[in-house]
């Protein structure tokens, strides 16, 4: 295993595992912990979380697998994630959509040349009355009209 | 009082510990702890308290499911709001946190749990690392812990983070995934009730389900089953997106009119535009006709129009929208979300989607309608979880209401919208 994870995420794992009665019911939070430090998911990690949580690297592999959160390829420094489901759709997000593209120069599912962004398409997000939105990590953008999405790019591109 | 469940959503300074109990927070609790655990259960079954994440179980009633067995017992709140057009879970933790977290108490008082997890939909940060603050405070002021808030009672909460699966909405798939497994649905029964978290006797209630039992302990069951309608009782926040001039989440008494709370409270159709279609209770239930909409939103007055209050997530469309493109777009999300467990919905869904997106882009042929039909009626009620019923109903409820805009597709070989839905700034 080349990657290490570091002594603050280690000790995270370790405040998480009180919480269940079995610790494997820690696997999403610690796979959310490496994708944390490494942006996505390789192989290294599932090793990390199937050794701490005494469960086979299938079975981890599977449960990462399983959920459209966990990038299990490596992504750009900013995920673009806009909602394209039917109230953000209804308010204008596919015409978001291609303006977002045609800004980056990428199709959805693709990744900048310069690994800045990483667009994605994504169901709903929770926030319908206040669509098109689109989340970028822990950050939502709601009510994207077109001239905002230059905008929001100048905004993600400024913060390195 | 036909609004207590968002009274506080305005204020910033029920975002804390102390500012909450100024504002009349936790004196329920402190009441209800003193109260025997029956009498606060007597209390909600008498409610009448429809469960609120969408198939509306009376929520006294799943309490008094769990077996007196010794094992212990744990409260899953239910945080894992996904079905499209639903935005009021995630605004009841931002907004209004310790209700949430009083109702947790006094819910746990009534189940007798000593550990309750609120299962967080993963894209909702904010509201998960918010609550987790929360809970902290309530640790150190002991509201939480081995006392809580002084009484005999002891309990912890812990915020689980989900990462991103419709399907983990539906509690058993929400159990696994809280197990730490793939969000795939379990086979009923055993239910929760009795086999639930850990193998252990479980309570999965929705988060709007728990944040109003302060309010039935504070007023009493008979005031909140008062509010509503015979058997669906209270209050419920109803989000309406799309095409009306103000679309937010309007907190309003159950068997309020559908056709009030839009023309009326939402301020009508934008750009004095035709209303064409409205999906009344998130995107799984059957869509109604302007002429269908003069009806109490409550779970039977949906019924009696063909349809479901589900999670009260109002879609409306107007007259610009294309219903062929909405449903592909429906189409694709059941399509992505299906755990791939049962046949039907893993491959039916597929099977809508591809079919949806044909007719929408002018290549359907006629023998798609029966196909679609027939594959819809294939999915109902032939799988573990509801998920394919969800992906059918809307789709025989577009195909069976707008089945001429169907045929025009696919006579005239293309959209007659031109696939694109008409955004906001070219209708104001």
């Amino acid at each position: 295993m080349s990657w290490k994870p570091t002594p603050q995420t280690e000790d995270k794992l370790t405040k998480l595992l009180g919480a269940y009665p079995d610790r494997k019911a820690a696997c999403i939070p610690a796979l959310f912990l490496a994708q944390d430090e490494l942006g996505w998911v390789p192989d290294d990690a599932i090793a990390w979380v199937s050794e701490k949580l005494g469960m086979a690297k299938s079975m981890v592999e599977g449960v990462a697998t399983f959920y459209t959160m966990f990038n299990m390829e490596k992504i750009g420094k900013h995920h673009l994630e806009l909602c394209t489901n039917i109230s953000c759709s209804l308010c204008g997000a596919e015409q978001v959509l291609e303006a977002l593209e045609k800004e980056l120069g990428i199709k959805a599912g693709e990744t900048t040349p310069d690994g800045l962004f990483t667009l994605h398409e994504v169901e709903c997000l929770a926030t319908c009355g206040m669509g098109p939105a689109m989340q970028v990590h822990d950050r939502i953008f709601e009510g994207i009209t077109l001239e905002k999405v230059p905008e929001i790019i100048k905004e993600l591109k400024g913060e390195g | 009082m036909d609004s207590y469940l968002t009274r506080n959503f305005d204020r910033p300074d029920a975002k804390t510990l102390a500012g909450y109990e100024k504002l009349g927070g936790f004196r329920t609790a402190r009441k209800a702890l003193g109260m025997k655990p029956e009498d606060v259960v007597a209390q909600v079954k008498a409610a009448n308290l429809r469960g609120r994440g969408g198939a509306g179980f009376p929520a006294g009633v799943k309490w008094g499911f769990l077996p007196d067995n010794g094992k212990p017992r744990y409260l899953v709140v239910n945080a894992d709001e996904g079905e499209p057009g639903t935005f009021k879970d995630r605004q009841l933790m931002e907004r209004d946190p310790y209700q949430l977290l009083e109702g947790i108490l006094i819910t746990c008082h009534a189940i007798k749990a000593k550990v309750a997890y609120i299962y967080v939909r993963g894209e909702l940060v904010h509201a998960a690392r918010f609550l987790e603050e929360c809970i902290e405070e309530m640790r150190f002021k002991h509201y939480l812990g081995k006392r809580c808030m002084g009484m005999p009672m002891e309990l912890d909460v812990f915020v689980h983070r989900g990462a991103g699966a419709y399907i983990c909405g539906e509690e058993t798939a929400l159990l696994n995934s809280l197990e730490g497994k793939r969000g795939e649905p379990r086979l009923k029964p055993p239910f929760p009730a009795v086999e639930g978290a850990f193998a252990d006797p479980t309570i999965v209630n929705n988060v709007e389900s728990i944040a109003n039992i302060p309010h039935i302990l504070e007023h009493g069951g008979e005031w909140f089953a008062k509010l509503g309608v015979e058997g669906d009782g209270g209050t419920r926040i109803f989000g309406v997106s799309g095409h009306v001039r103000k679309p937010g989440l309007y907190e309003r008494p159950v068997g309020y009119n559908l056709r009030t709370l839009l023309f009326e409270d939402c301020g009508g159709i934008r750009g004095g535009n035709q209303l064409k279609a409205v999906i009344p209770g998130g995107s799984s239930t059957p869509v109604l006709l302007p002429s269908e909409i003069d009806i109490p939103l409550s779970i039977e007055g949906l019924q009696g129009a063909g349809s479901m209050v589900g999670s009260a997530a109002i879609i409306v469309m107007d007259e610009t929208v294309c219903t062929v493109r909405a449903m592909w777009r429906l189409s694709r999300f059941y399509h992505h979300e299906s755990c791939g467990q049962c046949t039907p919905c893993r491959d039916g869904c597929g099977w809508i989607e591809k079919i949806m997106e044909r007719i929408e882009f002018g290549k359907g042929v006629p023998e798609d309608l029966e196909t679609l039909e027939k594959t819809a009626h294939g999915l109902s009620g032939t799988t573990i979880c509801p998920l394919a019923d969800a992906c059918a109903m809307p789709t025989l409820g577009f195909l069976g209401k707008f089945r001429k805009e169907f045929e025009e597709h696919i006579e005239k070989k293309e959209c007659p919208y031109g696939n694109a839905f008409v955004p906001p700034w070219e209708v104001d």
